[in-house]
This record gives C-alpha cells, structure tokens and sequence, in this order.
C-alpha cells in the first residue's frame, strides 16, 4: 500500500491506496464519495467523470497515484452552503436527467467545456459530451441544460 | 475490472525513469488511456508502472522550420494550439479533436498513443503523411528514427524496453502546403474503420492511411486510390470485411485530398 495525498473537494484527504488501485474505487470506497459512478468501467460511458486539475477525466481509467498532489472535484463538491450549483440547476430545471446514473459525469463535463468556452454552439456541446452516454432521456434536454447553464453562469459574471 | 497486482514509481527525471524502466515488465506509464484499458483487461501485466506524466516532455513549438511537439503532449493541447492551424498542419490539430472524447483528450497523450501503436491510431497517420520522425532516448543515448520505420505492426514498434519518445518532429512543409485527415470511425469506439491523412503542396501530395492494414502507411502513390490500394493487405474483421473497408480507405482518401487541395487553394487566395 502507498500513501496517496490529494484535495478533494476543497480539502486535504490522505488515504492508503495499492499501487493499482483505480481513482474512481479510491474517492468511492475509501472517501465514501459515491456520486463517482462506475458504469461501463472502460473508458466509454463517462459516469465515473471527475475533475482532476479542473479538467474531466474518467476516474475508472486514471490510477489512483496518477493523482497524488492533483485537486479532484466531484460532483458532491459543486453545490455550496445548501445550494445547488448553476449547472445542477439548470439540468434539474431543463429535464436534463431522467434516472439520474449519468448526470454526475454529464456535469462535471460541462464544467470542464463552459470553464473554457462560456458561449458553446449546440454542436460544440454534443462533441464535449459525446464521452457522457444517457440511456434514458435522450441528448436534446441535457444539451438544452447545458445551454441554460451556459445562460446562467454568463449572467452570473457579468 | 481492476489492473493485476502492479507497483508504481514516480519518474522525477528522464534518467530516472530509464534506470526504473530496467526492471523486467516494466512499462512506462503517460496518460495511461491505452495502457490502464489493457491492464484492467489484463491484456498488459506489467510488474511496475513508471509514471512518466511528470516529466517536462510537454508542449508544441516551432523552431528552425521544424515542429517539436513533446511525447507528453494531451490531444486537447494538439486540438486548441494555435500553432497548428495554419493549413499545413491542420491535420494534427484536425486529427486531435476527433479523438475518443473530452476525457479522453484531456489525459491521453501523442508519445503514449504511438509507443501503444494501434493500427487504427489516427494521429499516426496524420504524423505519417507530415513525415514525422521521432527522437528516442535510452541508456544506451539518443537516436532519431522516422515514424515509419518506428511502426513495425499491430502494437508492435521500434522502441527498445529502456527506451523513451523524447521529442516528435514534423519538419513544416513548405509554403502553399495544407493538410486534412478524414476518417469513418467506428460509432461506440470512435476508433477509424478507415482514417486517412493527406498532405498537399509543391513537393506534391502525400498520403497515409489507418485502420486499414496491420499497422498506419504511407501510399506509395495516392494518384488513382483503387491503383495505389491494390497491394495492400486489407484487414476485415466483423466491423467492416475487407471489400468494405477497402472502399471506405478509397473515399477517406479522396476526401482527405480534396479537403487539403481546397484549403490549400483557399490560403493562396
């Protein structure tokens, strides 16, 4: 076992981990953080999204100690002081999610794409998400929640 | 699915790493987005993994008529570099920004993605057609090789056990140049069914092909794209039998060719 020191969420965590051991296993089993979901367990889905340095990454495909020294957002960590995040939000007001498995992953990808681009087309949004797969609600409101994001975090600035 | 018991050390520099690479089984370890899904399958048991994701082998620069990109270079950096979108280049950034996804893009990287030599690697057949050679460093000292040469077949390439990518170099072509790739992928693994990069401009026209045999090529003469195939050993698998895909090699071709020519016309204008 190694002793892996990362900030999670705003705070400084340090867990043992094995040398093999994926993210994704680490912030769910070690930190109880299981809005990380394990869904097609490679590299294909998108539910196990986190961000690592402010960039999405899918967490069953990073090693654990691949992270060590990194700050990793989860989607536990986006809402602040009992309120949602603007991206949260917007998919709960747009119907962007139906069953919910995906919409981690989905938003922290938005975050990722509207962090660099504030103003996305409807095609820049679908090729940003096109590693966030849905089974249920189908693409046209989680790209109509991340337009309302978008909206929201521009006026927010502003 | 999770790797096969591994150890893991933290390359602190180049030479570092080589040392830690001496380990039997060893496996250098960059954005890990082709090695960690051969591990987690099992297909890859390393003894130790050398993270070489630290090292200082990163970013795009043009010096002395060439283009360096360092091995460790994400395809998001390849994607949204300005350096390459002048029309001579435009097949790397092209090429980078329709590999696997945003994640994907964030982590994986140009060096990993040739060591991991797919033979449907996109990128490889956009640095083939640029002529690309790459710059490899053991123990043993440096020694430059051209990318041709560097891939030998399916997940097989020129690279010794100790040895590392240090620098990919693109020499840039020649003013009046411009570059495409185009590719029909397959739609869950966004790999190419048939990918083809093409590289036109005064020293005449260049193109490479992947996902079609064992390994990315260069055409011997990409005039007539039915002629310049007839040789070549098409690979069918369920996805797309050989016929099929010895079609879709032809139509990428053609289109990477008329995409090049126009954005070569385009400039001039």
């Amino acid at each position: 076992m190694s002793e892996l020191h990362v900030v999670v969420n705003g705070e400084e965590r340090s867990l043992d981990v094995e040398a093999r051991t994926l993210l994704v296993h680490a912030l769910r089993d070690a930190l109880g953080l299981t809005g990380a979901h394990v869904g097609c367990d490679t590299s294909q889905c998108g539910a196990c999204t986190v961000l690592l340095d402010g960039r999405a990454v899918k967490s069953c495909t990073v090693l654990a100690l691949q992270a060590a020294g990194s700050e990793i957002t989860t989607i536990e960590g986006l809402a602040s002081g009992g309120e949602l995040h603007p991206i949260q939000q917007a998919f709960v007001e747009h119907h962007g999610l139906q069953c919910g498995f995906c919409t981690p992953g989905m938003i922290l990808t938005t975050s990722d794409l509207l962090s660099r681009d504030p103003d996305p087309s409807d095609a820049d949004v679908r090729h940003a998400l096109r590693g966030n797969l849905c089974r249920c609600t189908g693409y046209q409101t989680v790209v109509e929640s991340v337009q309302a994001a978008a909206a929201s975090l521009r006026e927010g600035r502003s | 699915m999770i790797p096969a018991a591994v150890a893991y050390e933290r390359a602190s520099d180049l030479d570092h790493a080589l040392e830690l690479l001496g380990e039997p089984d060893a496996r250098a370890l960059a954005g890990g987005q082709s090695l960690l899904p051969v591990m987690k399958l099992r297909v890859a048991r390393p003894s130790l993994v050398v993270d070489i994701g630290g090292l200082p082998l990163r970013g795009i620069e043009k010096r002395d008529g060439e283009l360096h990109v360092g091995p460790l270079t994400t395809w998001d950096e390849l994607a949204s570099s300005a350096e390459l979108r002048r029309p001579a280049l435009a097949a790397i950034a092209e090429c980078a920004r329709g590999i696997g996804d945003l994640q994907v893009r964030n982590r994986g990287t140009v060096g990993g993605s040739l060591a991991h030599a797919d033979p449907a690697s996109d990128m490889a057949a956009a640095l083939l057609a640029l002529r690309a050679t790459l710059t490899l460093r053991s123990t043993q000292g440096e020694r430059t090789i051209s990318l041709t040469d560097f891939l030998l077949g399916p997940f097989t390439t020129a690279l010794g056990p100790q040895e590392l990518i240090t620098d990919v170099v693109v020499p840039v072509p020649a003013p009046g140049s411009a570059s495409a790739y185009v590719s029909v992928e397959h739609p869950a693994s966004g790999f190419p069914l048939a990918g083809a990069a093409a590289l036109v401009g005064p020293a005449g026209e260049t193109v490479a092909l992947t996902g079609v045999a064992g390994a990315p090529f260069v055409l011997a003469d990409p005039g007539t794209p039915e002629a310049a195939l007839g040789e070549v050993d098409v690979l069918g698998d369920r996805f797309a039998p050989a016929e099929y895909r010895r079609h879709l090699a032809t139509v990428v071709m053609r289109k990477a060719l008329e995409t090049a020519r126009a954005r070569a016309e385009e400039d001039e204008a």
